[in-house]
């Protein structure tokens, strides 16, 4: 049997070692994924980020709880940073969900950066095809620990979750930037401690300041993951949001989104690399490189003229 | 562009003694040495252990025990392993394993076991020669 029909059978063994394969960058995961893109497109896609333990794996443990409670099968993709020294990792968001472990309807996989920006793994995307045509009716990934810019995981997730916790202090200055406009939901976990009142208040204050969106007002959700208090409230949340999308149409429009930034980036990875490998192999790349390290040619005349070469 | 195959091992901790200390030291150290260390923390029982490995699809496990059920504990990851078609994943231990132990261990299928004292760079070494060399 080929992988893809094995990853579709749900055999976790066939999804592991695809995914790896996937990560890897070994070319049978492409063929793989492309067999398996028709399945894709069924599993609801949520997003979870925030700063460094504010407990985005203690509330993904709770959730996947939450929703197997209800019958739906979970996917879970945690993403941890690489060592940008070592180009090792400790992937360890997994800690806190191991009693899903043997639970049949749910799949973890931990990913490190692999030197990606964005709060992300490179992989994630294909990763969550896989999950999704291998039947995961629900797939959560965790980003890593991130402050403001990265907030790559919008362009994959249906629902994004951001995660916040009291006594920040300046820091929730920090998150506004780029986060604020992604969030579908607020999370302020850790409400056991001081301020949780006072970090709804400013989250509140903030957004009132923001552009704002006619369509939806991200609703703010006070949990104790610890504790699972306010749980039910923010899978209710989370639904409720999943109801607004398909009624408004905008699911579809962010799987066209989804759809328009997978093709560009794939495009984009594909053409510099076959211009590259052309360039690399006649000797065209090294001889231009010297040329503008001398000063014979500046780049921008450069890539012209590189470019006209390739028949562009 | 195939990138490099990074290594992949899960460290956990079998058994109910709650001291994950070497565990810690043991996964920095194979971080630093450029592995993607999956770390499942304390008190697993060998389902769990498995049931992670696998979905991570790891080359290897590294397990460590001070409560002296090493001799149920290990031998069983092996066996589960086995059972669910992944005896391709390298298995091996630390921990206080008295020197008796360790023949046995290593015909029940552990495959290397790190006693106190070992520096963290042979079982380095160990993981990198023989991560995916029988990989399926
Ligand atoms: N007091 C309190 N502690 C919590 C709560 N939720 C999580 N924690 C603790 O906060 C710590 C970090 O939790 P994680 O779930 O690992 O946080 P995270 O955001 O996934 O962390 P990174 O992935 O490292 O960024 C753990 O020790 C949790 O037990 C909570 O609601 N209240
Ligand atoms: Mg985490």
């Amino acid at each position: 049997m080929e992988i893809s029909d094995r990853v579709r059978a749900g055999d976790v063994r066939a999804m592991a070692r695809l995914i790896s394969l996937i990560e890897n960058g070994f070319p049978e995961a492409t063929s793989a994924l492309k067999g398996l893109y028709p399945f894709t497109g069924q599993a609801f896609i949520v997003g979870i980020t925030g700063p460094p333990g504010s407990g985005k794996s203690t509330l993904t443990d709770q959730l996947t709880q939450e929703f197997r409670r209800h019958g739906r099968t979970i996917g879970i993709v945690a993403v941890d940073p690489t060592s940008p020294f070592t180009g090792g990792a400790i992937l360890a968001d997994r800690i806190r969900m191991q009693r899903h472990s043997l639970d049949g309807g749910v799949f973890i996989r931990s990913m490190a950066t692999r030197g990606h920006l964005g709060g992300l793994a490179k992989a994630t995307n294909d990763v969550v095809n896989v999950l999704d045509a291998a039947g995961k009716e629900v797939i959560f990934i965790e980003t890593v620990g991130v402050g403001q810019d990265e907030v790559e995981v919008v362009k994959t997730a249906h629902t994004s979750i951001v995660v916040t916790v009291p006594g920040l202090g300046d820091d929730i200055q920090a998150i506004k930037a780029g986060i604020l406009e992604i969030a579908d939901i607020f999370v302020v976990n850790k409400a056991d401690r001081e301020g949780a009142d006072k970090t709804v208040a400013e989250l509140k204050a903030m957004m009132a300041l923001g552009p704002g969106r006619s369509d939806w007002s991200p609703p703010i959700f006070k949990t104790v993951a610890i504790e699972e208090e306010g749980i039910v409230e923010l899978a209710q949340g989370i639904l409720a949001h999943q109801a607004h999308l398909d009624q408004a149409g905008v699911r579809q429009e962010r799987q066209r989104e989804r759809s328009h930034a997978l093709f560009l980036e794939l495009l984009q990875e594909r053409v510099t690399r076959r211009l590259l490998e052309r360039a690399a192999a006649n000797g065209i790349l090294e001889q231009t490189i010297e040329r503008i390290a001398h000063r014979d040619l500046d780049p921008y005349s450069a890539v012209d003229e590189f470019l006209e070469k390739a028949g562009f | 562009m195939v990138e490099e195959r990074k290594i992949r091992v899960l460290v956990a901790k079998p058994g109910l003694d709650g001291h994950d200390r070497g565990a810690k030291v043991i996964a920095r150290a194979f971080r630093d040495a450029g592995f993607e260390v999956i770390y499942t923390g304390l008190r697993q029982t060998p389902e769990m252990i498995v049931s992670a490995a696998i979905q991570e699809d790891v080359d290897a496990v590294g397990v460590s025990c001070l409560s002296g059920a090493h001799m149920y504990l290990f031998p069983r990851i092996v066996q589960l392993l086995r059972e669910r078609g992944a005896d391709d994943v390298l298995v091996f231990g630390g921990g206080t394993i008295p020197d008796e132990d360790i023949p046995k261990l290593r015909e029940a299928g552990i495959a290397e076991i790190f006693t106190p004292g070992t520096p963290t760079s042979v079982a380095i070494d160990f993981v990198r020669n023989r991560a995916g060399r029988d990989r399926k």
